[in-house]
């Protein structure tokens, strides 16, 4: 047999039928993950059909993006930023429970960013297909699986059928060769990534992630990277399973248990890429050259290390983009003030991201005039970080503790910046106006949007540290 | 033209321009728009940004608010069109708004795939022919779809690769979701050998 990919595995396993000149091939879905936001226009579909949900069981829902993220007292209306943001999530709860589809509502301690329960319950797992109307759905593939985004008339199909209608996507390894610096986080290595391929340079392929500094990463770095394929374009991005997968695995409520288990690692054990495996493109990075990041522009593959200049525009959108943000080609992006600082999202909300962010705030303050907003993933982030006290360190920084929810992300809550406000943000979107009209997006880790939110400022976090130990 | 229309067969329009590389979702429909439960009547927000100020006065100078979109019905962009969100909001909106086919260099692939199944025609054209589009505004254009032909007068007109089932259900009216419902027995019987 010629030697395959992982993609090629998990594709060839899903074919229901084959694809034809003619037609697209059946593929399989394992998981279907559902938000408030994508959704209701399919069930609509169903409902207009008189068709039913095939399986309930392979179907995951929860509310994320229109959810407000400030407290509010049980028994009492969740303060939503206006009626339509109301009714699009008791649409969910509505058409949920008509289907009889399980939703991780506001009573659920699993409740969360879509990308990041799916992993915290063992329901993404290596060699599954998993698919959502999100475009960051490639998160899931750190696991080997293959997850991609879907469109809202998609999501009715793959309700009614667990089946979709798809071309085989071309296939890129993208190898990140080398240890990276111990001060470069997965979100700086992401946002390399996409500085290297531009955000096109995916287009119509599948990602998979190799070399040593990927394999040093934990399983939260891992989603971090494959989250953000869509940047560069791509449809999915993945990661072969191994011995950490399958330890962040083993025992959640989702992942098979005793026999089951040990059967399921026996096969997840042969998902990788065979010696041999081609690619339709190959990239290769020196990881052990990389160095923080931050994106200048408004788009994702505008990265540049936290030491280097704004290049100089290599066309009118360069130019364009550089006027929108208020910055100057040539010039280095340090000193710029800062009015928000938002941590969270799907790319960065998780414990080790929260974390991160702790160490820089432990013991310092946010700037008098910085509004800093800390948004875990999902409710059992949020848990788990109360568990160790960070909220303590958040609330003494002067950080806003929230609830969870994709908040600055999207900006469709009430969560946003303001018209010209410089907001650092550990998100994966700079687009003009995804946080707010005219608000102006600076992509980068927790530590450095942490650090900003001290300083007031855009500063290398390394030259915090050293300030505080003068 | 929509996904339950007879079909799409030819275009005669003339275009609009929007020279900007990687116009991404945000751009096309703001995430806050995306509170709807229905898909109808977003043509009124679509590039909102572009058309209002943020306290909700229009934009004079912006073109798109005095554009005749019944005459102006293909839509010309630069490179990477439609990057970002996976939002079927994007090809709604402008489909509400009036645009019946886009051309660009290239598109992104879910907004490709979610434009398709709307009755809004993507069409990823070679280079010289993007350049010529871009450089001219507002051109008489055909488009044939069955020949996957886009007839540019004076300029170069080119044929173009479009996926042969998207074609296939533009052209005839074709609901994906029937073809792959008359597929039930494959997908149970590829369920029942997995289990
Ligand atoms: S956190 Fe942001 S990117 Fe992730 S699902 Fe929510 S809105 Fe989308």
């Amino acid at each position: 047999m010629s030697p395959k990919s992982l993609f090629e595995k998990v594709w060839d396993a899903h074919q229901v039928v084959g694809e034809t000149p003619d037609a697209p091939a059946v593929l399989y879905i394992d998981l279907h993950l559902v938000h408030e936001v994508t959704s209701p226009q399919a069930f609509a579909v169903l409902n207009e059909r008189g068709l039913k949900v095939r399986r309930p069981e392979r179907t995951l829902a929860t509310m994320d993006h229109s959810t407000p993220t400030l407290d509010f007292a049980p028994g009492e209306t969740p303060p939503y930023v206006n009626e339509a943001a109301r009714k699009q999530v008791e649409t969910l709860e509505v058409n949920t429970a008509a289907h009889g589809v399980q939703l991780l509502g506001w009573n659920s301690d699993n409740r969360g960013v879509v990308h990041v329960i799916g992993p915290e319950l063992g329901a993404t797992q290596p060699g599954m297909t998993i698919v959502c109307g999100d475009s960051h759905t490639a998160t899931h593939g750190a696991f080997g699986a293959l997850a991609f985004g879907i469109g809202t008339t998609e999501v009715s199909h793959v309700l009614a059928t667990q089946c979709l209608l798809q071309r085989k996507p071309k296939s890129m390894r993208v190898t990140l060769r080398g240890r990276a610096p111990a001060n470069v986080s997965a979100k700086d290595m992401v946002l390399a990534v996409i500085a290297k391929l531009g955000v096109d340079g995916g287009t119509g392929s599948v990602i998979e992630y190799a070399g040593e500094a990927i394999e040093a990463l934990d399983m939260e770095g891992r989603m971090t990277v494959c989250n953000m394929s869509i940047e560069a374009g791509a449809r999915a991005g993945m990661i072969a399973p191994d011995e950490l997968t399958f330890a962040y695995l083993k025992g959640r409520e989702r992942a098979p248990q005793g026999a089951a288990w040990d059967a399921a690692v026996a096969h997840w054990r042969t998902l990788k890429s065979d010696d041999g495996a081609q690619f339709d493109k190959e990239v290769v990075i020196d990881a052990t050259t990389l160095k923080p990041m931050l994106t200048w522009g408004t788009a994702p593959d505008t990265g540049i290390a936290v030491d280097a200049a704004v290049p100089a525009a290599r066309h009118a959108s360069d130019t364009k983009a550089a006027q929108y943000m208020g910055v100057t080609p040539g010039e280095s992006l340090q000193g710029l003030k800062v009015n928000q600082v938002f941590v969270g999202s799907c790319t960065n909300g998780r414990l080790s991201d929260l974390r991160a962010a702790a160490e820089v705030l432990r013991g310092r303050k946010v700037a008098d005039d910085v509004r800093m907003l800390i948004v875990p993933g999902s409710k059992s982030v949020r848990d788990a970080a109360e568990a160790e006290g960070l909220h303590d360190v958040f609330q003494a920084a002067g950080a806003q503790w929230r609830q969870p929810g994709c908040s600055m992300c999207i900006a469709m809550n009430g969560d946003r910046g303001e018209p010209g406000e410089l907001i650092v943000s550990t998100s994966n979107r700079n687009f003009e106006g995804r946080q707010g009209p005219g608000a102006r997006t600076v992509l980068a880790s927790p530590a450095m949007a942490a650090a900003a939110a001290v300083a007031g400022a855009i500063i290398d976090p390394q030259t915090l540290s050293e300030a505080a130990h003068v | 033209m929509s996904e339950t229309a007879t079909g799409f067969k030819s275009l005669s329009s003339r275009t609009y321009v929007m020279a900007q590389e990687n116009i991404d979702t945000d751009q096309i429909i703001p995430a806050r728009f995306l509170t709807t439960t229905s898909r109808q009547g977003l043509g009124a927000v679509v590039f909102h940004d572009w058309r209002y100020e943020s306290a909700g006065a229009v934009k004079e100078d912006e073109p798109l608010n005095s554009l005749d979109v019944t005459a102006h019905r293909i839509l010309v962009a630069g490179r990477n069109f439609g990057c970002g969100s996976s939002r079927e909001h994007a090809p709604w909106a402008l489909a509400d708004f009036g645009f019946q086919a886009v051309i660009s260099s290239e598109i992104a692939d879910i907004f490709r795939s979610n434009a398709a199944k709307n009755g809004i025609l993507p069409i990823v054209a070679p280079k010289a022919a993007h350049d010529w589009l871009l450089a001219h505004d507002d051109v008489e254009v055909t488009i044939d779809l069955d020949a996957q032909r886009v007839d540019l007068g004076n300029g170069p007109s080119f044929e173009f690769d479009i996926e042969p089932f998207a074609k296939h259900c533009l052209m005839e009216g074709v609901d994906p979701l029937g073809f792959l419902m008359a597929r039930m027995d494959d997908i149970a019987q590829f369920e029942a050998a997995r289990s």
